[in-house]
């Protein structure tokens, strides 16, 4: 059984097997325990991706105010005006025009995270995009995108078998007509562009098997987009029919391209679209030159203009969701290829950059700013840099852990560094929101080792016991004279609820203890094999 | 970048015939091949005439010299300055008496010509490679916010399209449009901007490689692109308006420029651009070191191999053809044409392991389409024909090619995103809106079955519908389909009983109608076939 369907049950005894050290070790599903906290079920979450093309200017979006002499050193052209600076904290504040996302940080349902980047950052756009997209170390190329290897592991056959009736719907949308190499997985995309949801075309297909040539390649490509298309327009068309926005807050149609891609996602989940992950995209960020007005004040031009569009969006969504009521089941992220340059320009512009912030947004995202203001030189050169404090990977790990419930398996094949430098979650998403690895609410439970079932038993049996927090885990178990007949577990496990299944073929009947040692906490328990 | 990462096209058979010249039967089908690579089509004449002639012959034609383009784009519209009917490319910006800018109707009028080109293509490989170069010199009308500049533009890749690549990067290296376009005109000695330094290297020429280590792209470093940045000082573009007519060019003002020295790394042997004797000059000394590197032509090859041939690269393919094509480059001083022509007549081109393996970008698909329907644009009302081009750029942009306005510097997605590629270009968004385009160009269906050569025989109308519409066969079942779109259920001679009862009275419009809607139904059914995508 795959995951994605399991959690959807609400009887408890569903579990997923994962096989360790050649014993079948299951853990718990969680609807269960989520129903009991009141927290949204993981398949009903989505994450929205806004990607701002060009690479957006960080340290005029993101004001570090305790900076500011060094600041007017090295972009007295561009710089902000600090008494328009619109605060967060005595020491950080946004751009003037970003109003909508100032309120939405009082509200606790936005959280900046300062200086996001990687080791050894690319300052090509087209690099630099790729290297975000993919998920990939700046020295390394991937073919495939970090969200559709993720969504190739939650729907590991797609395309064949889809749509059914546990995903009826796309599981990746680009809103747009391309679709995103983020989206890309290891066989074929997995993500739908749509720019309409309410036009469908009949496509004719085609049933023959082509050659295993270039061109029969190619055909088969062909043919797989217009089957899905097909396959999926009704389940769009339906949910744009049901789903109805309700905030009066979007600017008209044409006057903010991202506040109208992000209206079509909030009609789309209120619809019902079962879609996992939605992609939307404004341009405009590679501001070389008249960033800010070259005659007028600095808080006005290109970029403020820019910024002025991804709050009002932003803000226009997030009413529109709370107003819908399923606003705790949205968290959108934004980013970019890359900051830009501490230095600015002549041309009242600054060129391609490294680390900037990231914002991450909804009900359920952990407000406040992680990480520090960054410390910009006294006399910044052109050569000079934002230093990284936090690898854009450990946002990704984030969203698919805490947010989307993604076991440790699964984080191992979508952030293909995680096995070898498991870049750490940070804490993005509410506590009372946020999942574990093994799909429990981060919401602590106690350790506890619970009585074996069936009890008695012949041959095998079900041991269950929870962990509060991840450590080090034995479970052993012993005959009446003290020795140790099985050691069932003998490593790290995360917290969270766990299930083991003990074979006892070949011991003789009688009565046994088994005994999970865990830090400091132990437990011994009485359990009886009848042959 | 990753040139081999589609997954499974490992396990497919491609070619391995080399760049030795075609020596096999050559015929309308290899005719077509060539003909769907190198124009927008093809159309029925073209065939013909190339099919009497031999690879060799067919590629001296597509290579000939064209006289330069004579035509210019025209206002047509009456609040624009420049009087209806007459060209702007000289024109001043915009009435100084009047509050109204006529930019955006330029900027349309632009586009609508270019279009106009394309439909209206002779013979030749040029406006095909004017779109390459485009693709490769990547600009944007609307970020340049001048078209007479963007105009200028075009006119220099229309020049050069079949010349010499150096000379074109050295030209493209002082045009306003790009110096615009990237900041060219705001780098300055005391300021430089490494937009264009950066791009030069990166996308236009020498291309970027593994970064081997911190600030070094195999084939040059980031110290490189400073200094590249500092040759192109003190360029800028220049407008002045006399009257109502205005120069639009470029110009060099030296006190701008930086003169001293400029090093550059060892991945370009450690070579100095000396300063301080003649700073316009200067561009000829890089252009000298980043064309003396065989990577540049290399780059250039790969480029073209992915525009007319197949976007995988594998390791045979980049030993036995883009090697050899840049040695043919080099060898001929960076001409193009010879290039081509080595590789228009290779046994590699015409192996049927690289035909009708090209997805259809949005302008082949969609120019091809108009001139294949043979649609009719006035050419006489030229306001209606300016609208009818437009609209036909309105739909290409929609499917993402908006010709004018490439997505960024470094082109279309589709020639350099791996793992996909062309495949890009086709996905649930753009697949039905293709389809839905094409259906709407079969208005003269009858016109193109009596081009056929046994119009009466529904078996004969798809054979040959079907060999100039596709560029794969297809199988003996879906021909069988097809006909049936045409005959549904009927046996083949009640087609024939139709189409002669139509040729009897061929003004009655109820026989007409009787054959129309059904060939409608076929032709159009055609064009939305994954079949139809392909070239």
């Amino acid at each position: 059984m795959k995951r994605r369907e399991f959690l959807q049950y609400t009887i408890p005894a569903v579990s997923i097997p994962l096989l360790l050290g050649g014993m079948s070790l299951t853990a718990f599903g969680r609807s269960r325990m989520l129903n009991n906290i009141g927290a949204v079920a993981a398949n009903d979450r989505v994450l929205v991706l806004i990607q701002l093309n060009g690479g957006n200017d960080g340290l005029n979006t993101v004001i570090p105010l305790d900076q500011y002499a060094a600041l007017t050193v090295a972009r007295s052209n561009i710089l902000i005006d600090a008494a328009k600076v619109l605060k967060l904290t005595a020491a950080t504040g946004l751009h003037p025009s970003m109003t909508g996302l100032q309120t939405m940080y009082t509200a606790g349902k936005l959280a900046v995270v300062q200086g996001v980047s990687y080791p050894s950052p690319n300052l090509s756009h087209f690099r630099a995009t790729d290297i975000w997209l993919t998920g990939s170390d700046s020295n390394k190329y991937l073919s495939t995108g970090w969200a559709g290897r993720y969504l190739n592991e939650e729907f590991a056959s797609y395309p064949t078998g889809y749509p059914n009736t546990t995903m009826p719907d796309p599981l990746a949308i680009q809103i747009g007509s391309v679709v995103s190499p983020g989206f890309q997985g290891p066989a074929v995309s997995m993500g739908m562009a749509i720019t309409d949801p309410n036009s469908t075309y009949l496509l004719p297909g085609g049933s023959d098997t082509p050659p295993n040539t270039p061109a029969g390649h190619e055909l088969t490509f062909v043919r797989q987009i217009a089957q899905q298309t097909q396959a999926y327009s009704s389940g769009i068309k339906a949910a744009a029919a049901k789903g109805k926005n309700k905030s009066v807050l979007y600017p008209s149609a044409g006057q903010n391209l991202l506040a109208d891609q992000l209206k079509i996602v909030a009609q789309l989940i209120a619809g019902g679209l079962k879609t996992k992950i939605y992609m939307v995209n404004l341009g405009g960020f590679d501001t070389h030159s008249a960033q800010v007005s070259t005659s007028g004040s600095t808080d006005t031009g290109t970029h403020a203009t820019l910024l002025g569009k991804l709050s009002a969006a932003i803000f226009a969504f997030q009413d529109d969701l709370t107003l819908l009521g399923i606003d705790d089941r949205v968290v959108g992220m934004t980013f970019s290829e890359f900051g830009r340059r501490i230095k600015s320009n002549a041309s009242f512009g600054t060129d391609h950059g490294t680390a900037a912030p990231v914002f991450l947004f909804g009900s359920n995202a952990n407000g406040g700013i992680l990480g520090s203001n960054p410390s910009i030189p006294s006399n910044a050169g052109t050569g000079d840099n934002l230093s990284m404090q936090f690898d854009y990977r450990s946002l990704y790990v984030t969203l698919l852990k805490n947010w989307f419930g993604a076991s440790p398996s699964m984080l191992a094949n979508a952030i293909t560094s995680y096995a070898s430098t498991p870049v750490p979650a940070v804490s993005l998403i509410k506590p009372s929101a946020a999942l574990d690895v093994s799909g429990q609410s981060l919401a602590p439970v106690s350790t506890v080792l619970e009585q074996n079932y069936p009890n008695p038993f012949n041959p095998a049996t079900q041991i269950q016991f929870s962990l509060a927090s991840s450590g080090y885990v034995v479970l052993s178990v012993c005959n009446v004279n003290g020795r140790e007949v099985a050691r069932l577990v003998d490593r790290h496990l995360e917290a969270g609820q766990h299930s083991i299944q003990w074979n006892a073929a070949g011991l003789p009947s009688g009565a046994y203890f088994y005994t999970l040692q865990a830090g400091s906490f132990r437990q011994v328990r009485k359990l009886m094999l009848m042959k | 970048m990753n040139t081999n990462a589609n997954e499974g096209l490992q396990t497919l058979r491609r070619s391995t015939a080399g760049l030795e010249p075609y020596s096999g039967v050559w015929d309308a089908g290899t005719a077509s091949h060539l003909l769907r690579r190198t124009t927008f089509g093809p159309l029925r004449s073209d065939i013909v005439a190339l099919q009497q002639k031999t690879a060799s012959g067919a590629v001296d034609l597509l290579l000939a010299p064209l006289p330069e383009e004579t035509s210019q784009p025209l206002s047509v519209d009456s609040r624009d300055i420049v009087p209806v009917g007459q060209t702007w490319v000289d024109a001043i910006a915009k009435d100084p008496l009047s509050t109204f800018n006529p930019v955006g109707l330029r900027m349309n009028s632009l586009r609508s010509w270019w279009i106009g080109l394309m439909l209206n293509q002779q013979l030749s490989l040029r406006e095909k490679m004017v779109l390459f170069w485009h693709n490769h010199f990547s600009t944007e009308v609307n970020s340049v916010g001048d078209p007479r500049f963007t105009y200028r533009h075009a006119v220099l890749l229309r020049k050069n399209a079949l010349g010499n690549y150096k000379e074109l990067v050295r030209q493209i290296s002082t045009d306003g449009n790009m110096l615009r376009y990237l900041n060219g005109n705001t780098n300055t000695k005391t300021s430089p901007n490494e937009n264009y330094g950066r791009e030069l290297q990166e996308l236009f020429t020498i291309g970027k490689g593994p970064e081997i280590s911190s600030g070094d792209y195999t084939n040059y470093t980031e110290a490189d692109v400073k200094a590249a940045a500092r040759v192109f000082t003190g360029w800028k573009d220049f407008t002045q308006a006399d009257g109502t007519v205005s120069a639009v060019t470029s110009v060099f003002d030296a006190t701008k420029h930086d003169s001293a020295n400029k090093q550059f790394s060892a991945d370009y042997g450690s070579a100095v651009v000396t300063g301080g004797v003649d700073g316009a000059k200067e561009i000829d000394d890089l252009l000298n070191i980043i064309f003396s590197q065989p990577e540049t032509a290399k780059y250039i090859c790969r480029k073209l191999y992915r525009w007319f041939v197949y976007y995988a690269i594998d390791d045979w393919t980049e030993t036995n053809i883009i090697a050899p094509l840049a040695a043919t480059l080099r060898g001929n001083n960076y001409n193009i044409a010879p290039v081509l022509r080595q590789l228009f007549t290779s046994a590699h081109f015409y192996d049927p392991l690289n035909r009708a393996c090209m997805i259809k970008n949005p302008i082949d698909f969609l120019v091809g389409a108009y001139r294949q329907c043979q649609v009719a644009i006035s050419s006489t009302d030229i306001a209606k024909q300016y609208t009818a081009w437009l609209s036909l750029w309105t739909q290409a942009t929609a499917i993402e090619m908006s010709v004018g306005d490439p997505p960024n510097v470094a082109g279309w997605p589709a020639y350099y995103q791996a793992p996909q590629f062309h495949e890009l270009w086709i996905n649930s968004d753009t697949l039905p809106k293709r389809r839905k385009y094409t259906d709407a160009l079969v208005y003269d269906p009858i016109a193109l079955a009596k081009s056929f050569s046994d119009p009466g025989n529904p078996a004969v109308i798809v054979d040959e519908a079907a060999q100039f519409l596709f560029a794969i066969s297809l199988t003996a079942t879906q021909k069988e389909f097809l006909k049936n779109t045409l005959i549904p259920g009927l046996p083949d001679y009640e087609w024939g009983v139709e189409w002669n009862a139509y040729l009897a009275d061929p003004t009655n419009q109820t026989k007409i109608n009787a054959v129309k809607t059904k060939l409608q139904t076929l032709f159009g059914f055609m064009m939305g076939m994954p079949e139809y995508q392909l070239s």
